[in-house]
């Protein structure tokens, strides 16, 4: 099958649609392991949880997630009193209650109220991205922050721990069958042959903005710039009073966010199951791979190629589509090896 | 203290010697294997819950049943049916619903000689087996109803897109080699997976091939993102849809785009339009009263009533083999087996079963029909003459 301009014309569109949402996985990917030194395989069920949480609003019923929320609010809460069973203190325990009780059921109580007023699809949005972030400082809470001194490879393993558990909680929460949310604006438009829908228009500008907005909390914020000392030294960082648990939280916070808002745009264009937010991930995992694991230029840069090379092997050879797609990790991890230092595992 | 614990093991096995031992010698033994969590959930979930709307007794003998999960994964399938066989002792191994994992509890059944049902369109070699009975639709029951209705529609060049795995390569080669036959010609062969977020490549090389009508062979909602495609791509020609897909999930998905497509479908998922002299009307309507007065208007699925198909076999070969023999023995489950063989035609929601000792899969044309969808819901398709 020959390849005329028009066919490469929509599969260039169609994989930058897909590459403009793995380069934004891939960047939280980097964010978490920069500072955390985790390798945050949940990112994907974050993606997943965020995609079927609009589908669910959109039908105008209460999804599974603010539940799942509160579920691990409590555990958050009692993890925290038994650390603390040796010595209480008031005001933390209050600030404890607000943090792990008052604010999921606060999430709750609105969602259940709003859920079925069938709101504007921007209001819909907020309220998914609301339910997601809080999660990723839960997750933290839960299972990384009492393993935060632990080595990466022990990081990894809690990382896989965490995904099974998400994604057989996603199976209770939304079922088996998979879901496709209605699209956040309907119109679309032509160029030449090319028909753009908003929905990828609107990828590529979220896209864009989170990245500006990534930018400027690195640089111009002083949480931004705490989470960069810790990146670069996390014993040094500590050392000049950086809370290296706060930095930490934000992080997590950070990547939900962004998972939740990769779901929001992935979930229109898809059929998203309770399972699909792994290879989602992958994806971004294999741009942050390509990107050395450290850079965000060239992780977003590479994502989009990710993007590019599955729609061409979609289109080329679709049975092989996957193999080609995580093999570009091959040749970069022989290349990075050639470069790099031999250092032992701290 | 490593004293005490093993005391302890000692005496709960001893408490729980009685407790074993007796009820499962005198009961009928169902033991099932199905995934309810992993890629094949959803086939196992509504089989779980048609599961529990089986009777309490199968002709006066207490019926017990053990559900295990086995995600679809095949060792724990074997694993499963195993335990079935060794501790549990029982009369009946049903599952699993994913075609490796059947395959594989198809093999411990053959092995200690148990009669099983494969709730998977398991391949011929597998249903050749002696103790293996096949519940669902082989392909070849639906494929013959599917391409005589494309041939009378005109249809020469299909493209073809379908999932990556044994259920695509089972519809690809049905449409190769059995479409030859009815003047079909495949020109594309393109092929994605479930999670996939995008097939737009493969719908592009699939139009491009400008074909008459396009087949999907997938299953559950991930056939609706090649159906969405086709349709944006502005291909207006005929659909055609395997039976996977037919549940009101896809319909949900796949919106305004199904119009001009018909589904191949096992008569369950129609049991209210079918005409009264149909052998599968009236197990169809006491399965959707039974299941959706339980979990909703329209739950029902195509996957769930192969379990209640395999109720109604029972129904009618227990009282048989209860003649020669007790449950709980192996002199009985050779003369289940036998009886299930000897017992047909049973008319089931799926089909009417006609078991022989040559065929296992036991379903004709009467196990197959042509749906078309409207408004949300799937209708017969009128017979062209």
């Amino acid at each position: 099958m020959h390849l005329d301009a028009t066919i490469a014309t929509f599969l260039i569109q169609d994989g930058l649609t897909n590459g403009a949402v793995y380069a934004l996985l891939g960047l939280a990917i980097v964010l978490v392991f920069s500072v955390t030194r985790v390798i945050f395989i949940p990112q994907g069920e974050f993606v997943a949880y965020g995609a079927l949480t609009l589908a669910t609003l959109d039908t105008g019923n209460v999804p599974g997630t603010p539940k799942l929320l509160l579920c691990f609010g409590v555990a958050a809460f009692l993890l925290d009193l038994w650390s603390w069973r040796r010595d209480l203190k008031v005001d933390a325990l209050v600030r404890n209650v607000a943090l792990n009780l008052g604010l999921p059921l606060l999430i709750y109580g609105a969602v259940l109220y709003l859920a079925p007023l069938q709101l504007p699809s921007v209001v819909r949005v907020l309220i998914t991205v609301s339910i997601i972030a809080p999660m990723g400082l839960y997750v933290y809470r839960i299972a990384y922050r009492p393993l935060a001194d632990a080595s990466v490879l022990v990081l990894l393993i809690t990382s896989v721990g965490v995904h099974l558990a998400m994604l057989g909680l996603g199976l209770i929460f939304f079922g088996p069958e998979g879901l496709r949310a209605a699209p956040l604006h309907d119109g679309s438009f032509s160029m030449g042959p090319l028909l753009v829908t908003a929905q990828s228009v609107l990828i590529y500008l979220m896209t864009i903005l989170i990245m500006i907005a990534l930018y400027f909390f690195f640089e111009k914020t002083l949480l931004g710039k705490a989470l960069r000392a810790t990146a670069v030294n996390r014993l040094g960082a500590r050392l000049v009073g950086v809370r290296t648990q706060l930095t930490g939280v934000t992080a997590f916070v950070l990547a939900a966010t962004i998972a939740a808002l990769s779901g929001v745009l992935m979930g229109p264009i898809t059929t998203i199951y309770y399972d699909t937010g792994f290879l989602i991930g992958l994806k971004g995992f294999v741009a942050a791979i390509l990107g050395g694991m450290g850079s965000f230029p060239v992780t977003a840069i590479a994502a989009i190629g990710v993007g590019m090379v599955e729609s061409f092997a979609s289109f080329f050879a679709s049975n092989y589509k996957e193999i080609i797609v995580f093999g570009l990790i091959v040749p970069v991890l022989i290349w990075l090896s050639i470069g790099a230092v031999h250092h032992e595992e701290e | 203290m490593k004293n005490r614990f093993f005391a302890g093991i000692a005496a709960i096995a001893v408490m729980s010697l009685p407790v074993f031992a007796n009820p499962a010698l005198a009961d009928i033994t169902i033991g099932v294997t199905i995934p309810t969590t992993g890629p094949g959930a959803a086939l196992g979930i509504p089989l779980k819950n048609s599961i529990e709307l089986w009777p309490k007794e199968i002709a006066g003998e207490k019926l017990k049943v053990i559900l295990l999960d086995d995600a679809g994964d095949p060792s724990i399938a074997t694993t499963n049916a195993r335990r079935f066989a060794n501790d549990d002792k029982v009369d009946v191994i049903m599952g699993s619903a994913l075609t490796p994992a059947a395959i594989g509890a198809a093999g411990v059944a053959a092995e200690v000689g148990v009669p099983h049902f494969a709730i998977s369109p398991v391949p011929p070699p597998v249903a050749k087996g002696k103790w293996t009975f096949v519940l669902p639709q082989y392909s070849s029951v639906l494929a013959k109803r599917m391409f005589t209705r494309m041939k009378q529609d005109g249809v020469k060049r299909v493209s073809f897109i379908g999932f990556a795995d044994s259920y695509g390569q089972q519809w690809v080669e049905e449409l190769k080699n059995t479409g030859k036959e009815y003047g079909l010609e495949v020109v594309a062969d393109e092929r994605y997976a479930r999670a996939d977020t995008s097939v737009s490549g493969q719908v592009l090389k699939a139009i491009a091939a400008k074909p008459d009508a396009v087949f999907i062979g997938a299953s559950g909602t991930g056939a609706a993102l090649p159906q969405i495609g086709v349709r944006e791509r502005g291909f207006t020609g005929p659909v055609y849809v395997v039976s996977g897909a037919v549940t009101f999930e896809f319909l949900r998905i796949a919106g305004k785009a199904v119009e001009n497509t018909i589904f191949s479908s096992g008569p369950i998922m129609v049991a209210e339009d079918q005409p009264d002299d149909s052998p599968t009307k009236a197990e169809g309507l006491a399965y959707l009263k039974a299941y959706e007065g339980k979990f909703g208007p329209n739950s029902r699925t195509q996957f769930g009533s192969h379990v209640w198909d395999a109720m109604v076999i029972l129904k009618k070969a227990v009282p048989v083999a209860l003649q020669k023999a007790k449950p709980g023995t192996s002199e009985f489950r050779a003369a289940l087996r036998d009886a299930i063989e000897s017992s047909g035609p049973y008319n089931a929601t799926h089909g009417v079963f006609q078991f022989t000792p040559q065929d296992h899969y036991g379903l004709d044309q009467r196990g197959a029909v042509l749906l078309t969808a409207k408004d949300g819901k799937f209708q017969l398709l009128p017979e062209k003459k």
